[in-house]
Order: structure tokens, then sequence, then C-alpha cells
């Protein structure tokens, strides 16, 4: 595994723990005051600081750091998690995702923004009341353990029970810190240098060190793979023992380490701190049991303990003058000793959490196909034992039945291991709603439902896009300014609702806003204007509130930097259909719009209408259909020289022969013989598309034809059906596109062009 | 381009001969996937003549090539006698119809002869050589010039 692996699953981690931040921020936001969630954030933004320093992402790492701080005061009860102290942490934990994109994809992030909220958490951690032009000159040492609050922010101080040090470091322009550094053997064992760290602590202040070779045995005694120097260094520095200890972070587990204020009792709850790392004494009768210690270097952290134990046995055989024998009872005993804590160890971490793997989306993708082939090779056995047997009673068939059964049930749950929670993106949501009604100057709340509803990974990533369109949409315009809010006699905050939901197997998102409501008449003005309708028309309510979906429909009134490019719900509708999904909206003048998306779970099967062209059978995505009717001769009428409408309902919608286009056939098919499928069409507008006739509905697995051929025009993708032979799955844009006379191009594959 | 026998590796490799009609062609045996009997292909719009359709191969969408049509050659009817050659080119998958596969010849580079000069320019372009044996004259295909990768990328 390589660096830039370690990272990813790195940059990967830090995703997981800016969710569980945000979400923890949030739920404070909320009112929720339980210990754990504000642990839980603070974990969250502790493990990012750690695992950035690792890699030397600096900036990440001294943001996180100042980040740490303030929640650390939130923690310990000096900072109560007010409303406008929430508001600084969730625009820092905006700026601390930025700054974890930054470090992973390069780029930049806006330094004026970041430091302003570095002041602003300092503030925050010095106990200040938070107000936007409070821009304290905070010295250095606010990056360590914060000073105790002044009496003005209005809490009672605290004493601090994690860095417990606060009240000297206020007060002295450098402490002076005695740290005694007494390095186990596994240290080496682990790749660590003394030389490394304590380069490293010299940068962190002035120091002295003093060696102490005192343990160092006669030459002919000594074990080349111990270690028998301790360093007693003096640290001056402004930076605090959080400065010092990063310094040994990944160094603790594997030598003891010590570090206190010269001139200064050290505080008790500090040594307790400290315990799990028991000093062992190094002296000569030891060095025996040491020396095996160093050997055994599978030992875990976790059993120090038992191993300093075992080594006190150990040493006390060495004495005796057994040496070696000693050395071999002792491994064999901290063997079982270290099996025993991992054993503990690992069965409180499986009551903790549920466990999970990283599985690369590949072999899932691998495992789904197969399973695609399962249910096809299932149904076509079923087909020609049906076929083959009269009797239709035979052991075969309820073996087959029970088959079925089974293979359904693996394609559930070979499907559900690709379903995600929609939680990541509803999450993103809350950050763009801060921000745009930042922007905009209005007060909003998002609240969110049903985040843990899972869909298919692919469309949780292709959600995102006009989800975010659509919540800029709802804030910018949606939701009114507060100013309005009162006059119209509401609550002066704004409330957007963001749903999830399964819905008969489908998943339903609903975005609802209370704001004033499509204003119908001047969507429709607007319509007007751009030639969108006929100035005359006569339009229900709905198909005045559709009229927003439309290309190039924008009804604010300036273009702003949010939304209002007249780019928006087109491009919504546009990429939702991409999906196999459908969108609709209903409003209520004063009440505010609700936004309905139903899409499907997975984009690796479709529900499709079977039909038959020109003896070929082709599958019509069942989204696109609006409706499927038999014309009647009546109803066809000719238009111009090749055209021919049908009218359904008094409006005449263009027929559109699908054999034709798809070159399946050369003369025009009789439209009274087929069926004619009212479809809905990119850039609306419906077209009836005639084909022979209907086979049935079913849902369908589909294949790349891309793989092994080439694009088809016309022709979305491929499939398998039951009786094993492929069907080609209807493109219906691009069909309805070339019946507009943008010809299919035909796209020579295998061409004969050498 | 020369047409003339492109540079071989020495020693003896194994084609696999088939034939089409009354003439005798042979590719590369590591290019070939597996061989399996004709199976009703479904057609696909605007492709060219012969490309006969997709088929299912284990849950591939494959496509078969009518390889006399894309020699140049009468366009075939296929019989539940003709047989698909599964072949690897490049990344992709192609099925082959041909009439019938019927050697697996064992062969040096000395037994390549150079593509004759008085040759067609189809055949020419993407016969790699000729073969003697026993009396009988098999054309060696290059298939990798047959369907070059690139025109996919550029449609």
């Amino acid at each position: 595994m390589d660096m830039n692996e370690i990272k990813e699953i790195f940059f990967q981690e830090c995703e997981e723990q800016l969710a569980e931040l945000e979400s923890g921020l949030l739920k404070l936001n909320d009112g929720d005051r339980d210990p754990e969630t504000v642990n839980a954030v603070f974990r969250a933004v502790h493990s990012i600081k750690g695992g950035a320093g690792a890699f030397g992402l600096d900036d990440l790492v001294s943001f996180a750091h100042v980040f740490e701080t303030t929640l650390d005061c939130v923690r310990s009860n000096k900072l109560e998690p007010n409303q406008d102290v929430l508001k600084v942490m969730l625009k820092s934990a905006d700026v601390l995702a930025d700054l974890t994109n930054a470090a992973r994809d390069g780029g930049s992030v806006d330094d004026s923004r970041s430091r302003a909220l570095v002041k602003e958490l300092e503030a925050l951690a010095n106990g200040e009341v938070p107000a936007p032009s409070a821009t304290v000159e905070v010295p250095a040492a606010a990056t360590a353990a914060a000073p105790a609050p002044t009496d003005e922010s209005g809490f009672a101080p605290i004493p601090f029970s994690f860095d417990g040090f606060d009240d000297e470091e206020e007060a002295i322009e450098g402490t002076v810190y005695d740290v005694t550094f007494n390095p186990r053997p596994e240290l080496f064992a682990k790749g660590n240098e003394a030389t490394l760290l304590l380069r490293d602590l010299s940068r962190v202040g002035e120091m002295s060190i003093h060696c102490d070779t005192d343990a160092l045995p006669s030459l002919d005694q000594i074990d080349p793979e111990g270690a028998y120097f301790r360093w007693k260094i003096a640290v001056k520095t402004t930076k605090g023992e959080d400065a010092i200890r990063s310094v040994f972070e990944f160094a603790e587990w594997d030598c003891d380490l010590e570090i206190k204020v010269q001139e200064a009792a050290t505080d008790a709850a500090e040594r307790a701190e400290e315990l799990p790392m028991i000093p062992v004494p190094f002296d000569l009768s030891m060095l025996d049991g040491a020396g095996s210690e160093g050997d055994a270097d599978g030992e875990e952290a976790g059993a120090a303990a038992n191993a300093t134990a075992t080594t006190a046995v150990a040493a006390a055989e060495a004495v005796s003058g057994i040496a070696k024998l000693a050395g071999a009872a002792s491994r064999g005993d901290k063997k079982d000793a270290g099996a025993a804590a991992t054993a503990a160890a690992q069965a409180t971490a499986a009551a903790g959490a549920a466990p999970t793997i990283r599985v690369d989306l590949d072999r899932v993708d691998r495992l789904i196909n197969l399973v695609g082939e399962l249910v096809i090779n299932q149904a076509m056995l079923s087909q020609s034992v049906i076929e083959n047997d009269a009797n239709g009673t035979s052991s075969i068939n309820m073996g087959l039945e029970e088959l079925q059964q089974l293979t359904r049930e693996i394609q559930d749950s070979v499907m559900a291991i690709r379903a995600q929670p929609v939680k990541p993106v509803f999450q993103r949501m809350s950050r763009i709603v801060r921000e745009v009604a930042d922007m905009t100057g209005k007060s909003i709340r998002l609240i969110t439902e049903g985040e843990n509803t899972e869909v298919d990974k692919t469309v949780i990533d292709k959600l995102a896009e006009p989800l975010t369109h659509m919540i800029r949409n709802a804030v910018d315009h949606g939701v009114e300014t507060p100013e309005k809010r009162v006059a119209a006699g509401k609550n002066p905050e704004g409330t957007v609702r963001l749903t999830a939901k399964h819905r008969s197997g489908r998943i339903l998102i609903e975005l609802a806003d209370d704001g004033a409501g499509i204003n119908r008449e001047r969507v429709k003005q607007k319509a007007i204007d751009n030639d969108l309708i006929a100035a005359d028309a006569n339009l229900t309510d709905e198909e005045i509130d559709n009229l927003i979906f439309l290309p190039g429909f924008s009804t604010a009134d300036k273009i702003s930097d949010i939304s209002g490019r007249g780019v928006g719900m087109d491009v919504v509708k546009r990429s939702i259909q991409a999906l196999g999904g459908r969108i609709s909206i209903s409003s209520r003048p004063g009440h505010g719009s609700v936004f309905t998306m139903s899409l499907p779970l997975t984009l690796a099967v479709l529900d499709g209408m079977v039909v038959t062209v020109a003896g070929q059978t082709l599958v019509v995505p069942l989204t696109a259909i609006v409706e499927t009717l038999q014309p009647e001769a009546s109803a066809i009428h000719s238009f111009g020289a090749s055209h021919r409408l049908i009218s359904i309902r008094n409006s005449f919608c263009p027929l559109v022969d699908v054999g034709r286009i798809l070159n399946f056939r050369t003369t025009q098919a009789n439209p009274v013989e087929g069926v004619a499928l009212l479809v809905e069409s990119e850039g609306g507008g419906q077209r009836a598309l005639m084909v022979d006739a209907i086979q049935g509905q079913r849902q369908v697995v589909i294949k790349s034809l891309e793989a092994n051929y080439t694009h088809v025009a016309g022709i979305a993708a491929a499939t398998i059906l039951g009786d094993g032979r492929v069907a080609l799955i209807l493109d219906v844009d691009a069909v309805v596109g070339a019946s507009r006379g943008q010809s299919l191009k035909p796209e020579m594959s295998l061409a004969a062009t050498g | 381009m020369s047409y003339a026998v492109k540079n071989l590796t020495q020693g003896s490799r194994e084609l696999i001969a088939f034939r089409i009609g009354d003439q005798e062609f042979c590719v590369n045996i590591m290019s070939v996937r597996e061989i399996r009997g004709w199976t009703p292909a479904t057609a696909l719009p605007h492709a060219p003549p012969f490309v006969m359709g997709v088929i299912n191969l284990r849950g591939v969408v494959l496509p078969i090539v009518d390889l006399s049509g894309r020699l140049g050659m009468k366009a075939a009817e296929p019989t539940a006698r003709h047989v698909i050659i599964v072949t690897q080119v490049k990344s992709r998958v192609v099925g082959l119809l041909v009439d019938a596969v019927s050697d697996i010849l064992t062969v040096t580079d000395d037994n390549i002869q150079p593509t004759p000069e008085i040759s067609s320019d189809i055949e020419r372009q993407y016969a790699r050589g000729i073969l003697a044996m026993e009396g009988r004259m098999i054309c060696l295909l290059e298939l990798e010039s047959l369907f070059p990768e690139t025109e996919s990328e550029a449609a």
C-alpha cells in the first residue's frame, strides 16, 4: 500500500468525519445538549486534525486546531452552544470541508474567509460573545488551550479538566516544560527514531537536552535491539503542552512520556491521564526482560499494561540467572495476555458499531451483473421446462419455483449493497441553504426528513446537482425576505423542508418551502413575453406552474449570482428525467411550493414496456410514456408531404413512426394497425410513437451496447429478455429529436474504412 | 504501408482456419475466445450491412459480423450450420460469422508467404499473408485492421 492509497483512505474518512461533524452541529443547533453529541463533534475534528498532521497538510491542521480548541470550550461547558456560536461553527465546518477538498484536489480556499473564521473561533474560545465586529488580536498562545473566560461573557468559569494548564499558560509568555522521554524498544521496532522526534521537538521552542545514559550496559551485555537511553528535555515554548504532545503523537504508545510544567505543581488529573503508560523503570536487572519485549514486536499497544506486569516477572527470573528461559516464558505469557486484550478490545468495538467494510465499487458491480445473468438464466430455464413439460406437476417445476424465489432474493440483497442513504446529499444541501440565505439576507431553516432512505449510489451521485439547483431556487425565489414575511404575518424565519421516502418501489423526494408560492400572473406574463405560450392561451393553474420547467424561463426580476440565469428548472427536469425520474410541482399562493421528484431506486434495472416494431422487440422506458392508445382512422390527419398528426382530446400531436426512424422498414406503417405511445420528451411537448404491438411490461436489466460495439443513435442501451435474446432499449429523446428533422446520424462502426 | 509480410515473431504459431464459401481463411488462435453455433441476432438500426446484429453471450451483448460481407464478398444467409467465432480484438469482443471451422494449423513464419501484388484492395488491407497447406491456399487475416478500434471513439 503506497502513500497515495493511505492518503485516499484518509480523505474518505475525512468525508465521513465531516458528515458526522455537520450532523452533530445541526443536532446541537436544534437544541440537543447531549454531551455525547458534543464529544462526537469534537472527535470528528480531532481525527481530521490528527490525520492531516500525518500528511503534513498544515492549513488543514492549523484550522482544525483552532476549531478544536473552541469545541473543547463547549465540551467543558465553558461556552454555551447557542445559535450564534453554532452559526460560526457550522461555517467553520464548511471551511474545514473546503480545506479538505483543497488538500485532496489541489486548488485553494478563500484565505480571508478562513482567517476571519479563525478569529471568530478564537474569540469564542476566549469567551467573548460573538459579534461580527469583534476582531481580537489573539496572541499565539490562543492556539493552545483557551484562557479562562472573562466575566462579561456571563458564563461561570468552570475548571478545565483536559488540558490542565490554562492558568499558567495565560500568565507566562513561554512556559518551560520538563519533558521526560523514555523510549521503549517497540518504538525503534516500529521504525521511529528518537533523533527525529527530538528534532521536531526543537521546533516547538527553545530547548535543552540531557541524555541519561545510566541504563547503558557494558558492551557484551548489550541487546542490539534494546533501548537504553532516556532524555530529559527542558522546552521553553509559548505553544503549550499540546504542541509538545503532538510531536510524540505517533510514538506515545511506545515510550514513556512525561510532560511537566517546571516550577509548577503538576495537576493530578494530568497524571491520571497518563496512567495507561506506567513507566517501566529501566535498570540493569531488567535488561533481559526489556530486550525480549523488543523481540515480540507484534505486541498490541492496548496490552501495554499487561506487558509491564509480565516484564516484571521476566525481570525477576532474569535476576536468578536463567536469562534465556525467562525470555521464552515471558514471551509465552505476553502472547496470551496480548491475545486476551485484543479479543476484549474487539468485543467492545463490535458492541459499539455494526462492522463495515470498504469494497471497491467495481467488485459490487461485477456481482450485480452476474446476478442479473442468474435471473435471466433462471427465466430461460423455466421457460424451456414449461415448454417441454406437458404435465406441469413434476418436481422439477417445484424446484424451479424455489429457484425463482431464491434468485429474486439474491437480486434484492445484491441491489441493497449498492443502496446508500441519501443523508450525504441532504447534508450538502444544508450548507447550500446556509450560504444562499447568507447571501440573500434571509433567515432560513432547513428541515430534513427520511435521510436514511436508501437508494442506489449512482442515483445519489446524480441527485446532488438538480437538488442544489432547486434548493437555491427555493431559498432565492421561494422564501420571501424577513420583512415581507413579517408583513404577511408569517414567522420571519423561512422553512425549507426536504423529505425522502420510499413509495411503491421508487424513491420520492419532496422539497417544500413556506414562501410566497408561484406568482401565476407573473409566470404567465413571462411565458408570453418569452414567446413560450400564446398570449391568449387558456391555461389551468397546474399548467401555469409547470411552465417554469420550460427551457429559457426565469422569473427573477434581476439576474442574481445564485440563480436566475434562466437555465434552472428545465435543466433540473432534464437531469431528473435522465435518471428515469419525474418531477412535478404544486403551489399555493402565499403558502409556498412543493416540488416532488420520483426516482427509480436503481439504474441497473429499468421498468420498460416491451413492444414490437417491424418484427423487432424493443423496450420503451416506462417513465417516458404518458399514456398508450389505439388510434382510430378518424383521428389521423395527414400534414404536409410526409407528416401525420393524431388528434387526442382536441389537441394535435405529431405521429412518429419508430420503425421508419430506426430504419427497420422503408414504408410508413398504418397507424390504425398499431398502438400509439404518448411520450413526453426533452424540451416539453408530446409525441405519439407508433409501434406495432405491446407485448407487456417488464423490469429489465440494462446492458451496455457500447462495450463491444458502439453507440447506436436512437438506442439507449440493450437488455436481455426472458427468452435469452437481446432487445434494444429505445432512446425516446433521440427518436423524438429525429422526428423533428434532426437526423439520427448513422454511425458506422466496424465499417469498411480501413 | 508495406503490404509484404509484416514482421512476425520467430517460431511456430497456431492458427484457426475456417471456410467462407469456397475460400479458406485463418486467424491467430490467441485472439479466439470460443466457437459457437449460430443463434438469431437482434438487428441494430443504422448498422452497416455486414453487422448482423447482437446476440446474448452469457450476459454480454455481442455484435455479430458477417465476415463474408465484411471482406466484400457475398453476404451470408445464416443457417444453423453456420458458426460464430468469438474473437477478442483489442478491448472488444466481436463474433465473426463463418461457414465452418476447418482446421487448427501449426505453422512457422517460413510457411507464410507475402500477399501477392495482384490482390484486390480489400484483401491487401486485411490479409497478412498466405499459407500453402497440402495444396490448399489459406489467407491469414489481421483482425486489428478489420475492426479498427479508433472508429468507435470517433463516432
